[in-house]
């Protein structure tokens, strides 16, 4: 799609009405914060893949090649910390709920500007010192950081622990700020049921940070205890018990995979709604199966125990809830299947991306329903089976949902248009690249390869070369997307205010918006998405853009 | 009288992105509700460790809370808290008439209170640190010795030490007693510092003339720290 002829450049904006490096650092405005974490996400993202490029390099030979098995196990806790911790908790909800969430409900600003700002420097200590404790203590304990072998690796264990606290933090208070803020700035006439679905699913991620981040905060406390005193909480010739620690671990870190998971599905039901031109399909069911999500994601956690000795009893009522999930999510699979039936389809980059989404929220959910069953799941434990599930259902939904964020909004936050062509081929690279990087997986894990070695026997190799090939596909496809949008901040056509034709509350104003994101006070008179006859009057007229 | 619309001016202040003053307070207020709820959370791990250690060495659990734990002074600091819990409601009330000096008043006697409790709880720290009575390897204890000591005052509690387990679990028991009153503690002492900082603004006189929400949500957070002592004492001290 073209901007329209017409598209200017709005002269004030929020990024020139204050100018000064002073002025972003000490910033207030949940939009500047936004960007800020954007800049962290993604550097974050870039660590992270550079570092799986480089376990994949390893893995290209069935003999250890490019670094030893204790190299190779920091690269993989480096990998999966920074890629859990730094990149997919953070990465939709910061970036993209804090800069979108007061504007779809029509606000100045979040709950407490001040708090979002500290959490966002919290965010950042947190995230250099989890860095440099890693690589300075050179933790290898995956980034499950499992007793026994945390509390007695001869590796600096405890400081990472600390540094994943003070993370766990940041996610604690942007989820509290994002819940006070739904309940309290909603704009006049923006009951319940005319919230953006990717509100209600900010809202149910943030009832998960809330409540499930504290108990991985005192977990990683725990642990510290037990390196630095001996405490013995977890440790069997103590009478402690290890397996209490990996309940409580997944008690946060199981409902964490929907902290990632439903802000991407938020981001979904956006851009299938513009992109379709429709309301969503049973919109009041797929807010409701958000929060269903987000509830019963609490009561699962036992599914990451079934070869731990947990009693078959327990194994069997977490299998059941575990698939309950799957209901929730294929209430929602048909819903937006549903909206592209007799939608008016307009086939962009973003919406490419949702479909992609699909895809992979489709086959990464199904492998997972048949990871619930306990007796597949004592054959794919520890195996790449379970390593392909995780990636595909986490990162593949999440990163596809993350990018179709990235290019729905980006004329929003930016003023500016991306190249479509050379976006859209990127998109092609990274989907065609995670396919070929993580199938292969599926079937080795099948075939017995565990998780986790830096070597392997000769009869896994071509499926490894063939992964292998596949994830410097979906890197070049990653460094492509991002030079089309750097390219595109300076030199990208001019947006204009909504260039999609977008219904969803947030493009009721200037791109980029201003200060207080918008010129006027913002009445809700319907339901967002509402593409029924004439669209509302905007209420940024040229007077108010100081257009000169 | 212009002090009269300067605290008018103050009363009515808020930023900017709300409706009005009491449209603030709520989401202030709530904003602590949710924090409140994620400190529970915080300390939810440490019980249900102390649950399946205290079923799983039941005995030992219950010797060393009887014998080594003094459920009197576990009293005392109880009802010093419950008491401090109406001096900060004493705070709160008083912010609300605007009584500036006497929101500092309550403040420094819930303060003095808190660290009384403080005081309590480090002559219970400094016997069990001399007797041994520690987490993980310090535990320095001769068990069998020690139960041969206390056997009259189990008989008078009507325990019969010959029936009962006593042994494994003994470091688990102060390890999770260490952890909970530790983490309690370290919640008594931000809270001191908290309500001291609220009692400074209260003696520049601010709570004459601004609302009176960070009392009131200082007065929260003080609440829920007795609140979880009030779970603490019987978990350990009772059971």
């Amino acid at each position: 799609m073209s901007p329209a002829e017409s598209a200017h450049f709005p002269r004030w904006h929020f990024f020139n009405q204050t100018t000064g490096v002073m002025s972003w650092l000490t910033t207030l405005d949940h939009k500047r914060i936004a960007l800020m974490y954007f800049g962290a996400v993604v550097s974050a993202l870039i660590l992270g893949g550079l570092l799986a490029l480089g376990i994949r390099l390893e893995l290209f030979n069935p003999e250890p090649s490019l670094v030893d098995a204790q190299t190779y196990n920091r690269l993989f806790t480096l990998h999966g910390m920074v890629m859990v911790f730094l990149f997919m908790v953070p990465a939709i909800p910061a970036v993209f709920g804090n800069f979108f969430l007061p504007m779809m409900l029509g606000a100045k600003d979040v709950a407490f500007p001040r708090l979002n700002l500290a959490s966002f420097y919290i965010y950042v200590t947190g995230a250099l010192f989890t860095l440099w404790a890693i690589v300075h203590g050179g933790v290898d304990t995956g980034w499950t950081f499992y007793v026994p072998y945390s509390t007695t690796s001869v590796v600096a264990v405890a400081p990472v622990m600390l540094g994943i606290f003070i993370v766990g933090l940041s996610s604690i208070l942007t989820g509290l700020n994002f819940i006070v803020t739904t309940h309290t700035l909603r704009a006049p006439g923006l009951n319940w049921g005319r919230l953006p679905l990717f509100v209600w699913n900010l809202y149910g991620t943030s009832i998960i940070s809330v409540l499930a981040t504290p108990v991985i905060g005192i977990v990683a406390l725990l642990v510290a205890a037990e390196i630095i005193f001996g405490f013995g909480l977890f440790d069997p010739a103590r009478g402690g018990d290890p397996v209490l620690f990996q309940h409580l671990f997944w008690f946060y870190s199981h409902p964490v995979v929907y902290v990632m998971v439903l802000p991407a599905m938020g981001v979904v039901s956006e851009v299938f709604a513009t992109f379709c031109r429709r309301q969503i399909f049973g919109y009041k069911m797929l807010a409701v199966a958000t929060l269903g999500i987000a509830l019963v994601g609490f009561f699962v956690w036992g599914h990451h125990l079934f070869v731990a000795g947990q009693s078959t009893f327990d194994a069997g009522i977490f299998g059941v809830l575990s698939m309950l999930v799957g209901v929730f999510t294929a209430i929602k699979v048909f819903n937006w299947v549903m909206t592209l039936y007799k939608g008016a389809v307009d086939f962009t980059v973003p919406f490419a991306l949702a479909c992609f989404f699909l895809y992979f929220l489709i086959f990464g959910g199904m492998t997972g329903i048949a990871l619930a069953v306990i007796s597949l799941d004592v054959h794919w434990h520890d195996t790449y089976y379970v390593v392909a599930h995780f990636h595909f259902v986490m990162v593949g939904s999440v990163m596809m949902a993350f990018l179709a964020a990235v290019h729905y909004w980006f004329p929003k936050m930016f003023g500016r248009m991306y190249s479509e062509r050379v976006a859209l081929s990127a998109v092609a690279f990274i989907f065609i690249g995670f396919n070929l990087t993580f199938v292969p997986q599926f079937l080795l894990g099948n075939m017995g390869m565990p998780r986790r070695y830096h070597q392997y026997l000769p009869m896994f190799q071509s499926l490894n070369v063939a992964s292998t090939m596949g994830a410097f596909i979906l890197g070049l496809g990653m460094f492509l997307s991002l030079f089309a949008l750097l390219w595109a901040l300076k030199w990208g056509a001019v947006a204009g205010d909504n260039p999609f034709h977008s219904r969803g509350y947030e493009w009721n104003t200037a791109s980029p918006p201003v200060q207080h994101n918008f010129h006027t006070p913002q009445v809700i008179v319907d339901g967002p998405h509402n593409y029924e006859g004439p669209p509302a009057a905007q209420p940024t007229a040229k007077v108010a853009h100081g257009v000169e | 009288m212009a002090s009269n619309e300067a605290a008018a001016v103050e009363l009515t202040a808020h930023a900017d992105h709300f409706v009005d003053a009491a449209h603030e307070r709520r989401a202030a207020q709530f904003g602590m509700w949710l924090f409140l709820a994620n400190e529970i959370l915080l300390f939810g791990p440490l019980f249900t460790a102390f649950a399946l250690y205290r079923y799983l060495y039941r005995d030992t659990f219950a010797y060393l809370s009887a014998v080594h734990l003094d459920w009197k002074l576990g009293t005392v600091n109880t009802v010093v808290l419950l008491v401090s819990s109406f001096t900060v409601v004493v705070a709160g009330w008083a912010a609300r008439c605007r009584r500036s000096i006497w929101v500092g008043h309550a403040l420094i006697a819930t303060i003095v209170l808190a660290g009384g409790f403080l005081v309590v709880k480090y002559f219970e720290y400094t016997h069990k640190f001399h007797e041994g009575l520690l987490p993980g390897k310090y535990f320095t204890l001769d068990l069998a010795h020690d139960v041969a000591l206390h056997m009259e005052s189990l008989r008078e509690m009507g325990l019969n030490p010959a029936q009962m387990r006593i042994g494994p679990g003994a470091s688990m028991f102060f390890a999770l007693y260490f952890l909970i009153t530790g983490l309690h503690g370290l919640h008594v002492v931000i809270g001191m510092g908290v309500l001291g900082w609220m009692a400074v603004r209260a003696y520049r006189g601010e709570f004459a003339v601004r609302n009176d929400t960070p009392v009131e949500l200082s007065g929260l957070y003080w609440h829920l720290v007795d609140l979880i002592w009030i779970f603490v004492y019987p978990t350990l001290y009772l059971l």
